[in-house]
Order: C-alpha cells, then sequence, then structure tokens
C-alpha cells in the first residue's frame, strides 16, 4: 500500500472498522513510513479530544412542547386518507369507472310482440295517448257522451239503417 | 429485552402513542446534540430536533422498513439543519450589507498558530470550547460525517446514506475532515487533557427523565 492509499482508509483502521486483510497492510506500511505512523498517531488523539465535548442536551420542556405541536397536528380528512392509501384510492376509482361504463351501455330492449308487424308498432307509437287512456275508452257512457261532427252524426244515423234496408229487401 | 427501532416504528404506524414516546426518548438527546453541533445555535437545534419528530410522526402511516430506523431520522436531521445552514448564511449575508457582523459569534475564532504558546492559550480560551469550534468550523458536509462517525457510531454505509454519497466519497470526505482538525488541534496535541470537559451549562443535562 503505498501513503495514498492508506491515508484513505487510515480513519477505518483507527475506528477498528476495516477488514483484517486492509489492516494488515496497513499496518506492514506503518511500520515502514513514519510520516503515515505519526499521522495515525495524531488522528488517534483527535478522535480522543472528540469525546473531551460535553454532550448537548435538550430542553426541559421538549416533550411537552412536541406533544402539543403534534395535538395541534389536523385530522386527517378522507379525501387525504384517499391520496395516502393508494390501495384504496385505486379500489374506489375502479368501482367509480366500472359503474360508469355500465351506465354508458345500451339497455337491452323488451323483446317485441310477436304478432305485430313493425306498421303496427308505428301506429301504436302515433295512437299512444289513446292506448294509455284504454280504461277510459272502454267505458261506453263515457263515448256517448262525445260530442260528434255534423258528417259523423249523419253517418251513424244512416250506419244502423243499412242492415235493415238490406234485411227488408232479402 | 430492548424493542428495535424498527418494530417500535412499525407499533406507531399501528396507533401506539406510547413507541412513539420510546423513540423520542432513545433520540431526543443524540439528536438535539447533533444538530447543536451542525448549527451551532442550541435555539435553533432544538426547533429542528421538534421538527425532524414531527415529520417522522406525521409519515408514521407510510413507514416502511426499508433502512435502519435511524438512517431515516438522521437523514431528516442532517437535510433540515443544511437546509438551515444555508438560510443562515443567506440571512446573513443581506445582514452584512446593511451593517458589519459583529466579530464575535457569526466568524469563527482564530486559530492559534503552532508557534504560539500553547499555554497561554489555553488560559485565555477553554480547552472544551476550543475542540468544540475546531469541529464547528469544519465544512457542513465534513462536519455532519465526522459527527455522525464519532459520537454516532454508525457504520460507513449508513452514514454514506444520509449524506447521499459513495462509501469511498465518504471515506475522502472523514479524511479530509480528519486532517483539518489535526492541524487546528495540533497545539493540542500531546498536551494532557488538563481541564478536561467543561462543566455543561447551567440547567443543562439536569433535565433528562430518562
Amino acid at each position: 500500500m503505498k501513503c495514498e492509499e492508506v491515508s484513505r482508509e487510515l480513519i477505518s483502521y483507527l475506528d477498528r472498522r476495516s477488514n483484517s486483510a486492509d489492516r494488515a497492510e496497513i499496518e506492514g506500511h506503518l511500520l515502514v513510513c513514519e510520516r503515515c505512523r505519526m499521522r495515525a498517531a495524531e488522528f488517534r488523539q483527535v478522535m480522543g479530544m472528540l469525546d473531551e465535548v460535553p454532550v448537548a442536551e435538550p430542553s426541559f420542556a421538549f416533550d411537552a412542547r412536541l406533544r402539543e405541536r403534534i395535538a395541534a397536528e389536523p385530522k386527517r380528512s378522507w379525501l387525504r386518507g384517499l391520496v395516502l392509501q393508494p390501495r384504496l384510492a385505486f379500489a374506489v376509482a375502479l368501482l367509480l369507472a366500472l359503474s360508469i361504463v355500465t351506465a354508458r351501455m345500451p339497455h337491452q330492449a323488451a323483446p317485441p310482440a310477436a304478432s305485430l308487424t313493425p306498421e303496427e308498432q308505428f301506429q301504436m307509437i302515433d295512437h299512444l295517448g289513446v292506448l294509455e287512456n284504454y280504461d277510459l275508452l272502454t267505458k261506453s257512457e263515457v263515448l256517448a257522451e262525445v260530442p260528434v261532427a255534423p258528417q259523423q252524426q249523419e253517418e251513424q244515423n244512416q250506419g244502423p239503417q243499412q242492415p235493415d234496408n238490406s234485411g227488408g229487401g232479402s | 429485552m430492548t424493542t428495535s427501532d424498527v418494530q417500535l416504528m412499525l407499533d406507531v404506524k399501528a396507533g401506539d402513542e406510547a413507541s412513539f414516546g420510546l423513540l423520542l426518548r432513545r433520540y431526543r438527546t443524540p439528536l438535539v446534540n447533533f444538530l447543536n453541533r451542525m448549527v451551532r445555535d442550541s435555539a435553533t437545534a432544538e426547533d429542528l430536533a421538534q421538527e425532524v419528530f414531527l415529520r417522522v410522526y406525521r409519515a408514521r402511516k407510510q413507514y416502511s422498513p426499508t433502512a435502519k430506523f435511524t438512517t431515516w431520522l438522521f437523514r431528516i436531521a442532517t437535510n433540515l439543519a443544511l437546509n438551515s445552514i444555508r438560510d443562515n448564511r443567506h440571512k446573513q449575508m443581506e445582514d452584512s450589507l446593511d451593517e458589519p457582523a459583529e466579530a464575535g459569534d457569526a466568524a469563527p475564532r482564530e486559530l492559534p498558530s503552532r508557534e504560539m504558546r500553547i499555554d497561554e492559550h489555553i488560559l485565555e480560551r477553554d480547552r472544551c470550547d476550543f475542540i468544540r469550534r475546531a469541529v464547528e468550523s469544519l465544512p457542513e458536509k465534513q462536519r455532519a460525517a465526522v459527527l455522525l462517525h464519532k459520537y454516532e457510531e454508525m457504520d460507513y454505509s449508513e452514514i454514506a446514506r444520509i449524506l447521499d454519497c459513495s462509501e469511498s466519497a465518504l471515506k475522502s470526505l472523514l479524511f479530509r475532515a480528519y486532517e483539518t482538525l489535526r492541524v487546528q488541534l495540533a497545539p493540542l496535541v500531546g498536551l494532557p487533557a488538563g481541564r478536561r470537559a467543561a462543566p455543561a451549562r447551567p440547567g443543562a443535562g439536569e433535565g433528562r427523565a430518562s
């Protein structure tokens, strides 16, 4: 080992953290190099001096002050909880996406009545208002009260006579 | 049997406030001590130590034991200390535009030359204070490396992670730091510690309830 390499490893040698191979090499070098040997001795003294500096202790109020600050911390909101818990946030997002997709899907139409032709179904739409009032229409008393146009009334008056005429001629 | 830091932190994560109290008791002194030596001001050091614990508490729900607890703790502390030093330096620069800074606390004291009679120096200045100031006059990153290495007795891989550098870079950093200290403390080398460890400031060190 050269002086430069020894310098780099000298601290770990002195604090006994270097491996045994490095230790052996450094010790071999220190035996023959007075300059490095002196430096190592001075480093050792410096490390010892650092132990003389007293430890700075926290104040009496340290813990109490910290607990006060912790107590003053704002409580977590549910949104913050979501942001800080990725799994939960992912589950909620997935649920939301699924509900949107489901809502956009076309609803399956009710099977059309087999007996009706497309033309009849179209007419049903035309008379939707009438069909909705089907119950009302079935009551003849109500229908009788509906005012009838004069032409229609004439036709109605002639209508019942036709069977009679035909019947009379037979 | 002492519960490990990681287990205590996992308990805190699960909602156990008492475990946070144990971590606080375990690390408040090393943390305040480290920060005090980093920022060179006891009031600022305490404020920063509070901030470190507060950040740990806030992050408890996301805690994952991927590294040693002390690595995480001192990484937060180091970053806060470096930011504080940088902010303070900017403030001092701004102040210096208005008025010259007093030659007391802001500027590091002039270190004695090798030629100066060491007993004269010891008489006028406390040996312990002299050593402390030598450490405090190191560049911030070197200072952090020495403090973590010497006082926290961390291994190189842990210090390297805290300082965000390679182990090789850390070794160079430590060598340069100890080399600077060796030169600065040369007047004391070879002398017995006459006035060993000056008594702590009145009131300091009496409040531990451990």
